[in-house]
């Protein structure tokens, strides 16, 4: 069984079209990076999923129910999202102690480890924590849940580049120990890329591409030589992008580049260099704002 | 950990250097997959398809419930396989760059030999 299935999935905000007839399939235990551009509708995805809201149209399903109000589904999943908030009166020991009491597969000693892993202060009140203080709260609540479905979205407002680290290593760790099916949606694309097994991309509330990360980084490469040679050789791909400077150009294509392909580069002149999977999904972003 | 190929191709070419060079010795265990993953700061799941490419191809076997060994004769089947590739990879690029500068085929063993003089 499925563990999210969307099918068709709409959401409009009046006259605005957040999530725009979106189907996919998560299936069971694998980490999903959930990538696009600000304002192209991941929160809203991911907030539908969640059960906070419900689609204007189409079909979702999570573990077979729908999300909507249902408890009995909902208890399985935990969302931790960008500027998460807690009760600003509640100190950071009780917060955890709540969240005991919700996530049915909480794991006491991995959350006390976390705590101490980001110098959390046990006693302070939540209204005194520093930006990166709450968001440290929050991995480490999103992590010791061990929800069967568990969503991070921009978990990281305020952590340093050493909190993240951890963060990423801890969740690594966990999660081989304790797969379960986790969704990450962030900017920080390089950072997460080789966490990442699957990745969904929206643009615009429209699903780009939904594909193995290592497909993904096989489909796009950049092509640089002389202009001619570039050219006759993007004619049988895609071209995403192209910059020219005098004679030599620089094209990011997408297609398939097997053996046959990198020889036929190669007797052009053309050198094929890969592409990050940042710089994959900006080439694949961006290609639609100039189409446009 | 980036040159475009897929990141499981990359683990097991890594892991086929160790073998080839001697750090896992035929018949020793590999590191598992969660040891690569955590080490690697990749999926697990990309891990173990690297490792499975090298059960698929005969130079690492599981001893069940202990985990991942180095088949006998890995090394020797390692070699050979790059031996055949070793014309298409290094060879023809050398040749190639070389009649780009103009080197001749005679300068060019020439530089073979001095360069395997230097060594």
């Amino acid at each position: 069984m499925s563990v999210v299935a969307a099918a068709g999935l709409t959401k409009r905000f009046g006259e605005v079209t957040a999530l725009d007839d979106v189907t996919f399939t998560l299936t069971g235990d694998k980490i999903y990076g959930l990538l696009g551009r600000n304002g192209a509708g991941k929160t809203t995805l991911m907030q539908l999923i969640t059960g906070q809201n419900s689609g204007t149209s189409g079909d979702l399903m999570l573990f077979g129910e729908r999300p909507y109000e249902n408890e009995r589904v909902l208890s399985r999943v935990v969302f931790i999202k960008e500027s998460q908030t807690y009760p600003t009166a509640y100190q950071v020991r009780h917060v955890l102690s709540l969240a005991k009491r919700l996530f049915p597969n909480w794991d006491e000693d991995f959350a006390q480890s976390l705590v101490d892993d980001f110098d959390l202060p046990r006693k302070r009140k939540v209204r005194k924590l520093s930006r990166g203080m709450l968001s440290a709260l929050g991995v480490t609540i999103g992590l010791a849940a061990r929800a069967p479905l568990t969503f991070f979205d921009e978990p990281y407002l305020g952590l340093d580049a050493v909190a993240r680290q951890l963060f990423y290593d801890r969740l690594l760790a966990d999660y081989a120990e304790n797969p379960r099916t986790v969704v990450l949606s962030t900017h920080l694309i390089d950072e997460v890329a080789d966490l990442i097994e699957h990745v969904l991309l929206l643009d615009r509330g429209k699903l780009l591409l939904d594909a193995p990360s290592d497909e993904l980084r096989g489909e796009v490469v950049e092509a640089s030589g002389p202009a001619a040679a570039v050219d006759e050789f993007a004619a049988a791909h895609q071209a995403l992008h192209r910059e020219q400077l005098g004679g030599a150009v620089r094209a990011s294509l997408r297609g398939s580049f097997d053996d046959a392909e990198r020889t036929r580069a190669k007797k052009l002149g053309i050198d094929l260099a890969p592409v990050s999977l940042q710089q994959a999904v900006v080439r694949l972003t961006t290609e639609r704002t100039n189409a446009r | 950990m980036d040159d475009g190929r897929p990141i499981f191709v990359q683990i097991a070419e890594m892991i086929e250097n160790s073998i080839i060079d001697g750090t896992y010795a035929e018949e020793t265990q590999v590191p598992s997959t969660n040891e690569l993953a955590a080490f690697h700061r990749i999926n697990p799941a990309t891990a173990a398809k690297g490792i499975n490419r090298l059960v698929d191809d005969g130079l690492l076997y599981k001893r069940r419930g202990i985990g991942m060994f180095v088949a006998t004769g890995a090394v020797e089947t390692l070699r050979e396989r790059r031996r055949r590739e070793f014309s298409d990879q290094y060879v023809r690029p050398l040749i190639e760059e070389a009649r780009k500068l103009g080197i001749g085929t005679e300068e060019l063993k020439k530089l073979i030999d001095t360069g395997e003089e230097q060594r």
